[in-house]
């Protein structure tokens, strides 16, 4: 699985890295994690709000901090 | 810090709002207790005097510190929930194919209530852009949006009533659709960073949005009132700390003598100063407040309060990333000249 949080690197940004992090970690999955944080490429993706997730080069999420539940949710769909 | 794995499960609506009612219900009563509280623990407890300056203060601090937090948790709480109906990709949605002039319109209004956080600035500018919005028109909504503060125009209107709420909302609405015109007008397409143009944004953000349960709306205003809280306590805390010096000790006729409603500069001045402080209007709240007593008028405090929320210099690098420093000096001219205006006009008709 391959991982993307994308922001410039404000607080909301980092948050979201270590929840990402964590319920993966629970999960037990492997994933590659990759921060973005160069406007351009957070635009590449068509993100208007950040901090947003990119699973497999797909947006699942954008605008918010999930809570842990929620990302846990999001994973297990994919 | 870590966070906990709170991997709740899914829980029926009517236990999530049986569980607001409760999350009401308190609220209301630590609201209704907190003047009876102070008066009895400082004045019969303590035993200071209610006249003495000291005992003024000290009762300006503690009752004030607990309203402020009391009602910016409330107001922070219900507009986090009402706004998680609202997501940037719709409002975007809802702006194209809009011109200037109404365009300017709807997009202040919309940045009123659109939920982002200030570090989204930028994608939004781009986002904004590439689907064919005007600048002057996304500029409005980038003005609009630090400017008008809902948890501040909750603020004022339980602090200061209905008049002054709407005061501010109207006024801030105006500078930021006239700001958005004349900079569409100026045609400052040529001063956006050309990285901007150069990246056609793909069309993958219309993912699903997200279907929130009443459940989710609850806790994502638990978090954001949280959040909130912590960003913003120390400067809470400095302007309750200054408020309740100017409320005990300041002559009451040294405002009215220096800064009264007939000084142009005193708006001037206040603008000013507000510009390198950076704070949350819920911050600045408790001076404007304490100042009000003092007999500061309402234009010059209202025009404090923009320029502490809207010409901030955190806010200024981050535009400069994607606007040129021309455009950003223009920028930064009109919405600081609005602002003054707004506070002379309001000095003279209150």
């Amino acid at each position: 699985m391959d991982i993307k949080v994308l922001g410039p690197g404000c607080k909301n940004c980092v948050t979201l890295d270590r929840i990402a992090h964590e319920v993966v970690a629970e999960m037990g999955l492997t994933a590659t994690f990759e921060k973005v944080e160069d406007y351009a490429a957070i635009a590449s993706y068509g993100v208007m709000s950040t901090p947003a997730l990119v699973v497999d080069g797909k947006v699942v999420l954008s605008g918010r901090v999930p809570t842990p539940r929620h990302l846990k949710e999001i994973l297990e769909a994919i | 810090m870590t966070i906990s794995l709170n991997l709740q499960k899914r829980e029926p609506t009517s236990k999530s709002l049986s569980k607001l009612a409760l999350l009401a219900a308190s609220w209301y009563l630590l609201y209704w207790v907190n003047d009876k509280f102070w008066d009895r623990l400082l004045f019969q407890v303590v035993n200071l005097s209610p006249d003495s300056k000291v005992g003024e203060s000290v009762r300006f601090f503690f009752y004030d510190s607990t309203k402020i937090l009391l009602l910016l948790t409330g107001i922070t709480f219900v507009v986090t929930m009402l706004r998680s109906f609202i997501t940037i990709e719709r409002t975007r949605a809802f702006l194209g194919g809009k011109r200037q002039g109404i365009g300017n319109i709807v997009a202040a209004s919309a940045g009123v209530v659109t939920p982002f956080c200030s570090c989204s600035a930028v994608p939004v500018f781009i986002g904004f852009l590439s689907s064919g919005i005007p600048v002057g028109v996304t500029l409005s909504f980038l003005i609009a949006s630090p400017l008008i503060n809902e948890i501040a125009v909750g603020l004022l209107f339980t602090m200061f009533g209905l008049k002054i709420a709407a005061i501010y909302l109207a006024s801030g609405l105006i500078i930021a659709i006239t700001a958005g015109m004349v900079l569409g007008k100026l045609k400052v397409e040529r001063w956006v960073e050309p990285f901007v143009y150069a990246n056609p944004m793909n069309a993958q953000g219309e993912f699903a949005s997200p279907h929130y349960t009443v459940q989710d709306r609850i806790s994502l205003a638990k978090e954001e009132v949280v959040s909130i809280v912590k960003k913003i306590w120390p400067y809470l805390l400095a302007g309750i700390a200054v408020g309740a010096l100017i409320h005990g000790w300041a002559p009451t006729d040294f405002f009215a003598k220096h800064a009264s409603a007939s000084n142009p500069f005193a708006v001037l001045i206040a603008v000013l100063v507000g510009i390198p402080l950076y704070s949350n209007a819920a911050g600045v709240m408790p001076i404007v407040q304490a100042l009000h007593d003092k007999g500061l008028p309402m234009g010059t405090l209202l025009a404090f309060m923009m320029a502490v929320v809207a010409l901030s210099l955190p806010e200024m690098i981050l535009l400069r990333r994607v606007l040129r420093p021309k455009l950003l000096a223009t920028y930064l001219a009109i919405v600081g000249s609005g602002i003054i205006f707004v506070g002379c006009l309001f000095n003279a008709i209150l």
